[in-house]
């Protein structure tokens, strides 16, 4: 096994399923020549050409509804969003064609495409290049969310993505590119969509995580340990459809629950994981379940301070994973 | 250092539960300041701290009762409480340093008291269902060192505590624990309900009256006719004028105290000296609360109007009910009424407070076809007073004496009978 980053992961990820399948193609802005603006899909055009990586205009409207008809007609496409920021233009798209295709065919047509949009602050990008985009699109019934935080999930979600024959939006955080490496397998090493993972196996608490977070508990998780706590580490990968016996599980054996997500708090992810867990392990619960959040504010500002005010980081999940632990 | 002993609450009161220690071990406290509560006879009363200082010790945990007299905390005088008060004013008299007051202790306020021993109750789902899976007595939960915020018994402490509990049984042979439940299926539990202190109070007096007390019941049946009607009549205006209801507790309380008045001997106590004949007629009146039953006291209920008995009772049920009486409201009766003929009963076997040597119970006033005068047959609201005696006290002669006289007042009332 080789040691990746996420970025080296997603770009494997691609070329592996490009050269596996030829329905499979790319379209995006400066995906082509460029190679991406993070080079995720750097030496691709080379090895590929331009009819399989294809420079889009700046229409994010386009890049997604290009990508419906290229599925409808058998196509694999992976549409790559530059900024999960710049999405919006390709709402209509995505919730009003793409989510509902399948339903509103009665399953004659299925979509077989993928969403890439690097997401997720704490890379100095201010208010157009920081967003947390996952729960708006999870609450689409019909469309799939995954959200992965380490090189061996980027990959093995980005190729079950791929070849899952609903749309999928893959989320991969921009501060996990380079900064998460971790052993990758050789061969397909496909990750379910649908499956939490426990990362790290603990009975005090839990964390239940995702994307960047997910680093950031494992590291709260190895201090808690220095005292004594034992914290279990619950990798969601998948936001929708979320892995409801995992978060049962985890609950039900631990009895306390610090949900951490960087996205703002309100109707957020973590407050559909507090619901889950509400509804199914109320008894086995030893104390309110709590969360670690981004703050309600409109978006992720650009002044390093206020940035760092605004991203959940270990420091702050360490002091609220401790008052979960004193309860 | 000072010690805190459990107070005297009042005559007759020989031990004291501490219901709720307000300051913790470590924390600052005013003279005066409210200490601890204590209950005794079915009250809760707070005591003040006797003195400024630090409350070194906590001597006598929740839940535990101590006779009068015993160490149940050591206050500290705090060194900072006494040279502090010169500072701020010139001691107005030489002699009394400590009534100063002690701008140290003004954070205690704020302590924790309250929080700890609420969080000690509140347990979360994880821990009830621990505590029913391992079969964990109240006792034995009350054992166990909550180590969450306030005290709180978490998850964790219930697990450490039947890992241990599991320990030495094993150690000693001693197989039963794990025994009975591996080879046939224990009967099926049934829920304890925890004793509150006023449970508790309620059943040590019972049962100390029943243990001491000869206990003598006899019963007289008294023509209400005369006081419905009478009642029927005034009770509109009389709620008008008082805003409150007339109705037939103190009118009886009123022929009560008559009847004492006339047999003296039940309004008295036993003594191994000699039986104490009461100056004062004060009368408790039973009144039924969520969780149990206080008995407030009329005090001197001989100088009271049947108007002023109304009010009287009225005042007390309502304070009862809302748990604001005093310890004097409690104390010092001499004669107890009880009312189980709201409920509709028909002859009630009441049990004597003591040190009181009767009480009477008023049953339901039900109409049944009576013969009369002239041997006519008549339909009159009919009632039972039952009268339970301390026969060491008096005999069956003065007890029927006495309902005699109770049955004589009421049986004669009419409207030239004063209401004020």
């Amino acid at each position: 096994m080789a040691v990746k980053t996420v970025i080296e992961a997603i770009r494997d990820g691609m070329d592996e399923e490009m050269a596996r399948d030829e329905t499979v193609f790319l379209i995006g802005e400066d995906v082509g020549n460029r190679g991406g603006v993070f080079l995720a899909s750097d030496g691709l055009y080379k090895k590929y050409g331009e009819l399989r990586v294809i420079d889009s205009p700046l229409a994010e409207s386009c890049i997604v509804g290009v990508a419906i008809g290229a599925a409808v007609n058998g196509m694999r496409p992976i549409a790559e969003i530059q900024f999960a920021d710049f999405i919006a233009p390709a709402m209509n798209q995505i919730i009003e064609e793409a989510a509902r295709f399948s339903y509103r065919t009665a399953g004659d047509f299925n979509l077989p495409m993928v969403i890439r949009a690097p997401w997720g602050g704490g890379v100095h990008g201010a208010l157009y290049h920081s967003q947390s985009i996952e729960a708006m699109f999870a609450h689409v019934p019909g469309l799939k969310v995954v959200a992965p935080g380490t090189p061996a999930d980027a990959k093995g979600l980005l190729k079950a993505a791929i070849r899952d024959p609903d749309p999928v939006l893959y989320l991969e955080h921009k501060r996990t590119y380079r900064l998460v490496k971790g052993e990758v397998p050789e061969g397909d090493g496909l990750v379910p969509i649908g499956k939490a993972e426990v990362k790290r196996e603990g009975k005090d608490l839990s964390l239940i995580a995702y994307g960047l977070m997910l680093t950031y508990c494992l590291e709260v998780a190895e201090k808690l340990a220095a005292d004594g706590i034992s914290a279990e580490v619950l990798d969601l990968r998948t936001i929708r459809p979320i892995d409801r016996a995992a978060i049962i599980a985890t609950a039900r054996k631990t009895g306390k629950v610090l949900v951490v997500h960087e996205d703002t708090p309100f109707a957020g992810v973590a407050a559909e994981v507090m619901a889950i867990i509400m509804e199914n392990a109320f008894d086995a619960l030893d104390a309110p379940v709590m969360r670690v959040t981004g703050p309600d504010v409109p978006a992720m500002p650009f002044n390093h301070v206020l940035e760092e005010a605004f991203m959940p980081n270990p420091e702050k999940i360490l002091g609220k994973a401790r008052e979960l632990a004193a309860v | 250092m000072a010690s805190v002993k459990m107070p005297q609450l009042g005559e007759s009161i020989t031990e004291g539960t501490i219901s709720k220690w307000l300051k913790k071990p470590g924390d600052q406290v005013k003279k005066y300041e409210g200490l601890v509560e204590i209950i005794t006879d079915k009250v809760n009363a707070e005591v003040p701290a006797p003195l400024s200082g630090v409350l070194k010790e906590i001597k006598v945990k929740e839940g535990a009762t101590v006779t009068v007299g015993t160490e149940i905390a050591v206050i500290e005088e705090s060194a900072a409480a006494t040279p502090a008060a010169p500072k701020s004013q010139p001691a107005p008299q030489a002699g009394t340093p400590i009534a100063a007051p002690a701008p140290a202790a003004e954070s205690a306020t704020e302590g924790q008291g309250g929080a700890s021993t609420e969080g000690r109750t509140r347990l979360s789902p994880a821990v009830r269902a621990l505590i029913e899976e391992h079969r964990i007595s109240d006792a034995e939960l009350s054992r166990i060192e909550g180590s969450g915020i306030g005290g709180r018994i978490s998850k964790k402490d219930i697990e450490d505590h039947v890992a241990k509990r599991a320990q030495p049984a094993a150690a000693n042979g001693e197989q039963r624990q794990q025994a009975v439940p591996a080879t046939a299926p224990a009967p099926s539990p049934g829920t304890t309900v925890p004793l509150s202190p006023m449970r508790r109070a309620i059943a040590s007096n019972m049962l100390k009256s029943k243990q001491t007390i000869p206990h003598a019941w006899t019963v007289a049946e008294v023509d209400m006719t005369n006081v419905v009607r009478f009642r029927q009549k005034v009770k509109d205006s009389f709620k008008q004028r008082e805003g409150i209801d007339l109705t037939y507790v103190p009118i009886i309380v009123k022929a009560v105290v008559e009847g004492l008045k006339a047999v003296p001997i039940l309004n008295a106590s036993w003594s191994d000296e000699g039986v104490v004949l009461h100056k004062d007629i004060n009368v408790g009146v039973a009144v039924s609360v969520d969780d149990g039953l206080i008995v407030p006291v009329i005090h001197q209920a001989d100088r009271m109007s049947i108007a002023g008995l109304a009010k009287s009772t009225d005042d007390l049920a309502k304070r009862a009910r809302a748990g604001k009486l005093g310890i004097p409201d409690v104390q010092g009766a001499t004669f107890t009424v009880n009312n189980p003929g709201t409920f509709g009963t028909i002859l009630s076997y009441s049990i004597i407070a003591p040190p009181q040597a009767g009480i009477l119970a008023m049953d339901a006033i039900v109409k049944r076809p009576v013969i009369i005068e002239g041997d006519a047959i008549a339909v009159r609201s009919m009632m039972n007073l039952c009268l339970s005696f301390d026969h060491r006290v008096l005999d069956g002669v003065s007890a029927a004496r006495f309902l005699q006289g109770v049955r004589r007042w009421l049986e004669g009332f009419s409207e030239q009978v004063p209401l004020y």
